[in-house]
């Protein structure tokens, strides 16, 4: 805890740098100049405050999570643009300035103690309650309350829940669509070519029996019309085989050769799977319609409750997962369980897709989605 | 013949018993769930089953495993299975074995009466019937099979649908000789063993679907 205190007191010359800066970037970011001072300087407080929370951490024993709101995937403007509205850098820069003059007290004082022999015993016994209570002012200023957690608990849990009734209702209205468009239309149909069939057998049995092949044929169409749409809502070999199965079934029928590994210890729970499925369908038939891949992967892997799929592809790259629909809508259906969806696509390849989603019923949800990112 | 018919649905059971015993087939039994399946598929009298791939008591792939486990027990055991989906997993999963007799059709071809109780006769006979969408499906896929000439790939196709020779020749207006020709080209660039002509069709076919 000493070399705690020593690094601690070093590190505070660095955050008041980075007050001073910071301070002088916000002031500047009006006319353009502070923006890039600010980019440099937000993730170097993040990284220092990370820290601290590190640091406090190890004194507490307990984890102080980091709750910055995720900024995957945006461009570095709207980045800033979101650091600028969360909550927590505020309290970063509160801490920053509050950082000198706590290290030079709390960490003096102990460096103080350690050096000077005769104060050994105070120094053995007097440390430990210094430390706590420094790393205490840490993490009041570095994450939130339970209070403040529930909240914004509440704020993510509204938006999401708004997502899936929003996913859910179009979904509800395409089936609706698709059921009237193709089966409904044809099974009407049917009746016609029946009714015909059965006015023609008298007078004319040759015309009749064309009838009945054609009804025949309409019937064909109409199950071939709702096996896609049973298809879209929950595809067969998902419910008898599960995820892993599925999904190396569904890889049968692409274009490109697609590798599937990785086990799921034990079948999920249902709507996770059925998320997961159809998040990874729309990655695979980006990789076929976009890619230009010679091959592509998916992994699975389910540790600490969490699943994780990566599917990847050897293609062109440049993939932007704010461009397509398909893309946004695996991310609002994922959200919905508190999944994530990240996509790394440097220009001329590899693109990597990770999909990560708690699966475990059991785990507590009381962080903020920010924390499995 | 003797069947074992498995279906859950009583509307296409009656249906499937009133087809096959017109057409000369002898029920030795129907049953609805994947117990009294295995219970009749004990029965060594029966010479092939027809099987509905979701069975009572899961409703998921019961009748895919029933047909997976007789085929051990009893190698070569005619069994055709019929689906209201078709998946080329499943297709490779029941041929996995190498042997024929065996048929994997959407339920929608039964409507095609005629067609289908000849699919079963043949399935009964040690061939092997897939589907067309199976086929068409592993058609739309650039196949390892790159040495067969596109005809050749017809002609194959064609064989995994469990066609004839005739048939064949009738559905690509081409002399059966012709036809003939095709399969030896295809059996020899396959570097198929000789064996009879029935169970070659069956090698190229499980060469063909990548099992």
């Amino acid at each position: 805890m000493t070399g705690y205190a020593g690094l601690q007191l070093l590190l505070a010359v660095p955050a008041l740098v980075l007050f001073v800066l910071q301070v002088a970037g916000l002031a500047l970011a009006a006319v353009v100049v502070g923006i890039p001072i600010l980019m440099v300087t937000v993730p170097a407080a993040r990284w220092l405050a990370g820290r601290h929370r590190r640091m406090a951490a190890g004194v507490l024993g307990s984890p102080v999570p980091a709750p910055y709101r995720p900024t995957e995937g945006a461009s570095a403007m709207q980045r800033l643009r979101i650091q600028a509205s969360d909550p927590m850098s505020w309290r970063d820069l509160a801490w920053l300035l509050a950082a000198l003059p706590l290290a030079v007290v709390t960490s003096l004082v102990v460096l103080v103690l350690f050096v000077l022999v005769v104060t050994g015993v105070a120094w053995w016994f007097g440390v430990g309650p210094i430390m706590v209570a420094r790393s205490r002012i840490d993490r009041w200023f570095l994450t939130f309350g339970t209070t403040e957690r529930l909240e914004q608990r509440v704020v993510v849990l509204t938006e999401t829940r708004n997502q899936t009734l929003d996913h859910a209702a179009t979904e509800l209205r395409r089936i609706e669509r698709d059921l009237h468009d193709g089966a409904q239309a044809r099974l009407a149909g049917l009746g016609m070519t029946l009714g015909m069939a059965e006015d023609l057998v008298e007078r004319d049995p040759e015309g009749a029996r064309k009838m009945l092949s054609e009804a025949r044929q309409t019937t064909g169409a109409a199950l071939g019309d709702l096996r896609a749409v049973v298809h879209g809502i929950h595809p067969p070999v998902l419910a008898d085989r599960g995820l892993v199965s599925a999904v190396r079934a569904l890889s049968l029928d692409l274009a490109v050769p697609v590798e599937v590994t990785g086990q799921v210890p034990e079948r999920l729970p249902p709507p996770v799977e059925s998320a997961a499925y159809f998040a990874v369908a729309e990655c695979l038939a980006n990789v076929a319609k976009h890619a230009v891949a010679n091959h592509a992967w998916v992994e699975f892997t389910v540790s600490e409750g969490v699943l994780t799929v990566v599917v990847g592809d050897d293609g062109r790259g440049g993939a932007n997962p704010s461009d397509g629909t398909g893309m946004r809508g695996v991310a609002r259906r994922l959200a919905a369980f508190d999944g994530t969806m990240t996509v790394s696509s440097p220009r001329g390849g590899p693109t990597l897709v990770t999909l990560e989603v708690p699966c475990d019923s059991s785990s507590p949800r009381t962080l903020p989605s920010s924390g499995t990112v | 013949m003797r069947l074992v018919l498995a279906e859950d649905l009583a509307l296409l059971r009656d249906g499937l018993i009133r087809i096959l015993e017109a057409h000369g087939f002898e029920i030795a039994a129907a049953v609805e769930d994947a117990d009294s399946l295995t219970d009749a598929l004990a029965d060594p009298t029966v010479d092939a089953a027809v099987l509905d791939v979701r069975l009572p008591p899961t409703h998921t792939d019961e009748g895919l495993k029933a047909a997976v486990a007789v085929r051990s027990e009893r190698p070569g055991f005619p069994v055709m299975v019929l689906s209201q989906y078709v998946e080329r997993i499943y297709a490779r999963e029941l041929l996995a074995s190498g042997q024929g007799g065996i048929g994997y059709l959407l339920k929608d071809r039964v409507g095609d009466v005629g067609e289908f109780v000849e699919s079963v006769r043949r399935v009964a006979g040690g061939g092997t019937v897939l589907d067309p969408q199976v086929v068409s499906a592993v058609m739309a896929r650039q196949e390892p099979i790159e040495r067969l000439t596109p005809r050749e790939r017809e002609v194959l196709a064609l064989m995994a649908e469990g066609r004839s020779n005739a048939a064949i020749a009738g559905a690509l207006f081409v002399t059966e000789k012709a036809v003939g020709k095709h399969t030896n080209n295809i059996f020899t660039k396959l570097d198929l063993p000789l064996a009879a002509d029935d169970n070659r069709r069956v090698l190229a076919v499980l060469a063909w679907l990548g099992v």
